[in-house]
């Protein structure tokens, strides 16, 4: 039974697994969906998808799979198919509106009926049949003040419509993100500090107790490793010129980076579009917040995990060139890549995180891309969403 | 006994959806993972199943330490130890000093109960995992007196989470899955008018007006949510505030509102809308 739509759901992208799908056949067996199509959506999401991430994908596969199915569907989920294909509202003069006056709700429940027996397809803009826009008593977007409202703000949409609607296309985690989202992306880098390194140096009460009574009462202490965090981290982020349009998301970013209290550790420096001899502290980049980059190599141990954040979009030179850099005050010589290279070496763990959307790091679609992949060859680069950060803090905890 | 269909209490309004879920979950026998933004009523839900299904609630409350162990059952050694130097018990049989958690009770209840796991993910990465087998099976096993606990009646679990962990895949497959929507602005009335039935419709609809708008502004820190709105349009009656005040001037801020910066972003913004009106005010004097 519509087994298609469980791999229509693994090509969309909901991880959906057999277990699952034996419980939704479980609840339909018994009658949970009550034998109606938005029974079976909400049924179905219940039971198959476990976070609000994926209603998204999953109404693309329900609207993929049910999409012109037929279904001994009710009255109104068929008047609805018809009407999907709307014209805009129709004005009635008050003379017109006179003939609607005198009108009872049950006759027109039989009309309704009839009508629907004998139509046969969608139908707009007419009198008689149930469409839109016209002065037909069935259908929306019309006018008929004695008319049956079919579709629009009725509570009985279908299931099919409601997930053409994508409401939870917000949630997706593709998609930029706020806050506390990033914050509780980041937590996860906290997994790292395992509790099988360190010394024993913590007692452990519960244990020295436990240990003291098998013993007979006699005094056992027992010792437990203590579960500080030991991650370091170091941020590194962009700012100025192309940065611009992507102001919000780094600050979103660095607030959250800024609130984990978890690390052991936290650093940020600023550069503008690529660092050379000097990091600053200030993120106006003036020679007054300057600190030479050496300086914070020899400072920071190899530990320290480095997250770079920037759009990595340029002119080539700066990148290649001895005294290319984009401000003229600073004076390169050696260029950019040099510099990116000594730096991804002293960090062990090192991540380039980039606002710019995946899918514009093609020489062809975006100008800067030319410069993106010169970088992405030192850096393993990971779009600014929640899921490419998650994706580089995996990569965070192995070393390369 | 039988358990009822689940059709939502007067004083806790229930959207379809939850309510099928909420179902679909009694009738499976699965846990029922409820996530959704804060003040949203997750907690509230369990209260409102128990109540409506004329059940005992029993709430187990996740803090950073909990073990799933807690849940279970607590062998008091220390007691036991105490008991044994003084020598005035007999301290031979260990039952007595097996102290059931929420769980354990739950399993041990006379009559089927509803039992609130609440905010699931403060605790440990592994707590989730290592609950796998005990709501699966419904049972667990004290190696200590060698009695195994058997559920009486499969108890109704509602599990909230407020998405600060990622839940083990292995555990989310168990359960049955509902994300709490924000209430539409309709469904926002019903509850309104739920907690505080006796209010003019005016006030409802200017203090709806200005939340919604707050909520849609960017830059808040924390979006105030249903349990602020309610607070706030109770703080608007009793302080008496003036009808056409509070979509101007939003009076009582603070009670939506917790973040000092978000106080800035509102204001800033009041403060431009109003000299924009007086600006075209006085345009349209000179047209």
């Amino acid at each position: 039974m519509f087994v298609n739509f469980f791999y229509e759901l693994k090509r969309t992208g909901v991880p959906v697994s057999l277990t699952e799908w034996m419980t939704l056949m479980e609840a339909l067996s018994k009658g949970l969906a009550f034998s109606s199509l938005s029974g079976f959506y909400h049924v179905a999401r219940a039971v198959l998808v476990k976070s609000e991430t994926h209603f998204d994908s999953y109404d693309i596969a329900f609207q993929n799979y049910f999409k012109g199915i037929e279904t001994p569907v009710d009255v109104v989920e068929q008047a609805l198919e018809w009407l999907k294909n709307e014209i805009p509202p129709l004005m009635i003069s008050p003379e017109e509106r006179k003939m609607f006056q005198d009108w009872d709700l049950d006759k027109l429940r039989r009309e309704l009926e009839e009508r629907l027996k004998n139509q046969d397809g969608e139908h707009h803009g007419g009198s008689n049949w149930i469409g839109t826009g016209g002065t037909s008593r069935f259908g929306h977007g019309g006018y008929n003040p004695a008319g049956v409202r079919i579709g629009g703000q009725s509570l009985n949409r279908s299931a099919v419509k409601v997930a053409a609607e994508r409401r939870y296309r917000g949630y997706r985690s593709d998609e930029t993100l706020g806050v506390r989202q990033f914050e509780v992306a980041l937590r996860k880098l906290r997994q790292l500090t395992s509790r099988d390194e360190g010394l024993k140096d913590e007692l452990d009460l519960d244990g020295t107790i436990d240990a003291t009574c098998k013993n007979a009462g006699r005094l056992e202490l027992v010792w437990d490793r203590s579960r500080k965090n030991n991650m370091k981290v170091v941020l590194m982020m962009d700012s100025g010129g192309s940065m611009d349009p992507y102001i919000d998301l780094c600050s979103q970013l660095f607030t959250a980076v800024n609130r984990s209290t978890h690390f052991k550790d936290l650093k940020f420096y600023f550069f503008h579009n690529c660092f050379y001899d000097d990091l600053y502290l200030h993120p106006s980049c003036t020679s007054r917040s300057a600190i030479k980059t050496y300086d914070v190599l020899h400072n920071l141990n190899p530990e320290y995990r480095l997250i770079i954040v920037g759009d990595a979009s340029m002119a080539p030179s700066e990148l290649t060139m001895v005294g290319g850099a984009i401000d003229w005050d600073v004076m390169n010589n050696e260029p950019g890549l040099v510099w990116l290279e000594r730096v991804v070496k002293h960090f062990k763990h090192a991540v380039w995180l980039n606002p710019v959307p995946s899918q514009w790091w093609d020489v062809h679609r975006y100008y800067g891309a030319y410069t993106i992949n010169l970088v992405r060859k030192l850096f393993p680069m990971f779009e600014l969403t929640l899921d490419g950060l998650e994706l580089a803090i995996k990569r965070l905890k192995v070393k390369f | 006994m039988e358990v009822q269909e689940f059709k939502g209490t007067a004083n806790y309004i229930v959207s379809e959806d939850l309510r099928n879920s909420v179902n679909v979950s009694i009738t499976l026998g699965r846990p029922l993972l409820i996530k959704g933004e804060p003040g949203t009523g997750k907690t509230m839900l369990a209260r409102s199943i128990a109540e409506g299904l004329g059940l005992k609630l029993i709430i187990w409350n996740i803090k950073s330490t909990t073990k799933a162990q807690d849940g279970l059952y607590v062998y008091d050694t220390v007691q036991r130890l105490y008991d044994s130097q003084f020598g005035d018990h007999d301290v031979s049989d260990i039952s007595q000093y097996i102290k059931m958690g929420k769980l354990g009770e739950a399993f041990l209840s006379d009559n089927p109960v509803v039992l609130l796991i609440d905010e699931i993910d403060k605790a440990d990465l592994e707590f989730p995992n290592d609950l796998l087998w005990e709501l699966d099976m419904m049972s667990f096993y004290i190696p200590e007196t060698g009695v195994t606990v058997t559920a009486k009646h499969r108890p109704i679990v509602i599990i909230t989470s407020n998405a600060e962990k990622e839940l083990p895949d292995a555990f989310l497959r168990r359960c049955i899955f509902h994300y709490i929507n924000f209430p539409e602005p309709e469904m926002m009335v019903n509850i309104i008018n739920v907690h505080h039935p006796h209010l003019e419709d005016k006030l409802i609809h200017e203090a709806m007006e200005a939340f919604y708008w707050i909520r849609t502004l960017n830059g808040l820190q924390k979006k105030p949510s249903t349990s602020e709105l309610l607070d706030w349009v109770q703080a608007l009656t009793v302080g008496g505030v003036s009808l056409d005040k509070i979509r101007r001037e939003i009076p009582l801020l603070g009670v939506l509102l917790k973040k000092n910066q978000d106080f800035d972003v509102i204001l800033s913004r009041l403060r431009t809308q109003s000299t924009n009106k007086t600006k075209t005010r006085s345009h349209s004097l000179w047209g």
